[in-house]
């Protein structure tokens, strides 16, 4: 993975003893509230429901033993113990004090980790597929692109004041893990005729106006890379609307021009870039794909998995396991979704002990994922017995990737202040009625926001659930058809809105219905897909 | 009836106004008319060492002790209720 050199290692190093004089001089009251709010913010410190909350960049996704450690060791020193990985690949602190702030900022820094552009109208955290350099789909490694792009957009002078935030993803794969159609800009690589390059989409999103991006560019020959995103950045900077923040973001921008119009834009604007030669010269671009190389794989390894008569073991290997693209190695899939726990925490123990369990068995390295779990990309056939019985220790050998239990949750009214209603305990609901039939259910994703911000992806779900609030009272709204997969959809209002325990048994009728209705080796979805929303509504609302 | 609160600069903490200074117990709150709190508000965020002070609207809850009307405040005040083990013991958000 990528290392800091001394460059980025004094970027980091000067922006904590800057928020350290900063933290400084708001603690004595020379500067006040007005001022400091925008600098604790650039450096990722909200002031959220119970305390300030601290949002730490991971960038795409990617940490090694050592900073997961790191991440351990922040829980248990600065918080309560735990942390929350987010929809952003991202993990958050929910009980930062902003005394200790500038100290736990150094600790992060020590092991080449920030918090800086995790809020703010900035191009934040670059996130990318899961399965980056391990998936046996994957055309190429997205990594070395989304470091080049963290490289490049880190402190862009010109990037710094956006209309608004502005997220961007890659994949290597045609399974889109990333949900690349949700952002405003998703980068597919592809090849055309062996050679590298990028399918463009942009103007994705979700929130309040869901959008799928459009394709503005079928093939973006690699080496064109950063000065097509240069163009795309200043296209909406120029033209980005400032005098509304819902109608800020490139989503509205391009549905305003017109996706071709756009296109046509960033055509022009990036022919009048091209001259300037701001791509990244070949051998930088290889200099960042060394960081990236294979680790050392074994050849001639038995690729099989003996489950050895132990049925708990043999379901976690048939649902949290995927194929390697190198025989004799397995993608580990680690729920954050155990049975009562909140989607997407970790404890201290439990991050110290997956930390011990990728040094031993995955090369050293761990990721996050946009759907709250965490995967363990390289871990020989062999070794599959020994990671699970160490998960288990910790509670987290649960078997339910992608499962009606595997809900995607935002913090909800129980940590945000911008929450109208709770999302964790629905999601708890949820997942307990759901639990006795998941297996037959199959592949149905559930995500749940708390407002209208989407942080849970509700959009993108099968199931989407989204909290509002009703004079007072919380109110949920059931979506269905929603995909952030390569299949891309926006989930549709199913009818009026229901109370806590209404929605659960609302989804549970939905659920009901789809197992009468589905044809053979139908998804939730397709279902959906195949008979529209007039059967799910009957079978709902009656 | 209203309510001050706010957070305390250094910590985060969340703070009530309990009529002689601040608590991080909501059942320690005292109700304040508008008048009375909004120029407590006025006299502690001059001070800086509060951060988003608010008067926000309360009833009578259980036993007669006031409470927030809203379940945002509620809850801000109780902690998370799925962490009921780092809410503050001995309240009930509801």
């Amino acid at each position: 993975m990528y290392r800091y050199d001394s460059i980025d290692q004094a970027i980091v190093d000067a922006r904590v003893a800057e928020f350290r004089d900063q933290v400084a001089r708001r603690l004595s009251g020379e500067l006040d509230e007005e001022h400091f709010r925008p600098l604790r913010l650039k450096n990722g410190l909200y002031l959220q429901l119970h305390a300030y909350m601290l949002r730490v960049a991971i960038p795409y996704g990617l940490l090694s033993s050592r900073q997961l450690r790191m991440l351990a060791h922040v829980a248990r020193r600065y918080d309560r113990g735990y942390g929350h990985f987010t929809t952003r690949q991202n993990i958050q602190y929910n009980w930062i004090r902003l005394e200790e702030t500038p100290d736990l900022l150094a600790d992060l820094a020590s092991v080449e980790m920030h918090a800086i552009q995790t809020s703010g109208n900035c191009i934040r955290n670059i996130s990318a597929d899961q399965y980056a350099g391990a998936a046996a789909d994957e055309v190429a490694d997205p990594r070395p692109w989304a470091e080049l792009l963290r490289q490049w957009s880190s402190f862009h002078p010109e990037f710094s004041y956006l209309p608004r935030k502005f997220k961007i993803a890659l994949t290597g794969s045609e399974a889109d893990r990333a949900a690349i159609r949700f952002h405003d800009i998703g980068w597919q690589l592809v090849t055309r005729d062996g050679a590298p390059g990028f399918r463009v989409f942009v103007g994705g999103g979700m929130g309040r106006t869901p959008v799928v991006a459009p394709l503005i560019r079928e093939f973006l020959p690699a080496d064109r890379f950063l000065s097509y995103a240069e163009a795309i950045l200043r296209v909406y900077n120029r033209f980005g609307r400032r005098d509304n923040i819902y109608k800020a973001r490139i989503k509205i921008l391009v549905q305003e021009m017109g996706a071709e119009a756009f296109a046509r834009a960033v055509e022009e604007e990036h022919g009048r870039l091209l001259p300037l030669g701001i791509d990244a010269q070949e051998a930088e671009v290889a200099r960042i794909a060394g960081f990236f190389a294979d680790p050392p794989f074994e050849g001639g390894l038995d690729d099989t998995v003996e489950a050895g008569g132990d049925p708990a073991f043999a379901r976690w290997v048939a649902r949290q396991v995927q194929p390697h693209k190198v025989a004799g190695y397995r993608i580990v899939n680690i729920s954050l979704k155990p049975e009562g726990g909140i989607p997407g925490d970790a404890s201290d123990a439990q991050m110290e002990t997956i930390a011990d369990l990728a040094e031993r068995f995955s090369f050293d390295e761990v990721r996050v994922t946009h759907a709250q779990n965490l995967v363990l990309a390289h871990v020989r056939a062999g070794d599959l017995r020994a990671v699970y019985d160490g998960l288990e220790t910790v509670g987290l050998a649960a078997a339910n990737l992608d499962l009606a239990t595997d809900v995607i949750a935002c913090p909800g009214l129980d940590y945000c202040t911008l929450a109208n209603a709770r999302s964790i305990p629905i999601a708890q609901k949820l997942a307990d009625r759901l639990r006795p039939r998941e297996e037959v259910l199959g592949e149905l994703k559930i995500k749940v926001s708390g407002c209208i911000n989407a942080c849970g992806h509700h959009h993108a779900g099968h199931i989407g659930v989204l909290g509002v609030d009703r004079k007072g009272t919380e109110n949920y709204q059931l979506l269905l058809g929603g995909s952030g997969a390569e299949d891309a959809s926006i989930a549709q209002i199913l009818g009026p809105g229901f109370t806590e325990d209404g929605i659960v048994d609302a989804v549970e009728r939905a659920t009901t219905f789809y197992l009468s209705a589905r044809a053979p080796g139908e998804r939730f979805l397709d279902t959906w897909r195949r008979l529209g929303a007039a059967p799910f509504k009957e079978a709902v609302y009656g | 009836m209203k309510l001050l609160t706010g957070n305390v600069t250094r910590t985060g903490d969340v703070v009530w106004w309990d009529g002689a200074g601040w608590s991080r117990r909501l059942d320690a709150a005292v109700p304040l008319e508008r008048e009375a709190g909004e120029r407590l508000l006025a006299e502690w965020a001059a001070t800086e060492t509060l951060n988003d002070l608010a008067l926000v609207d309360a009833e009578a809850g259980p036993g007669g002790r006031p409470r927030p009307l809203h379940i945002r405040e509620r809850i801000r005040g109780f902690g998370p209720t799925v962490r009921p083990d780092l809410a503050l013991q001995g309240q009930d958000w509801r």
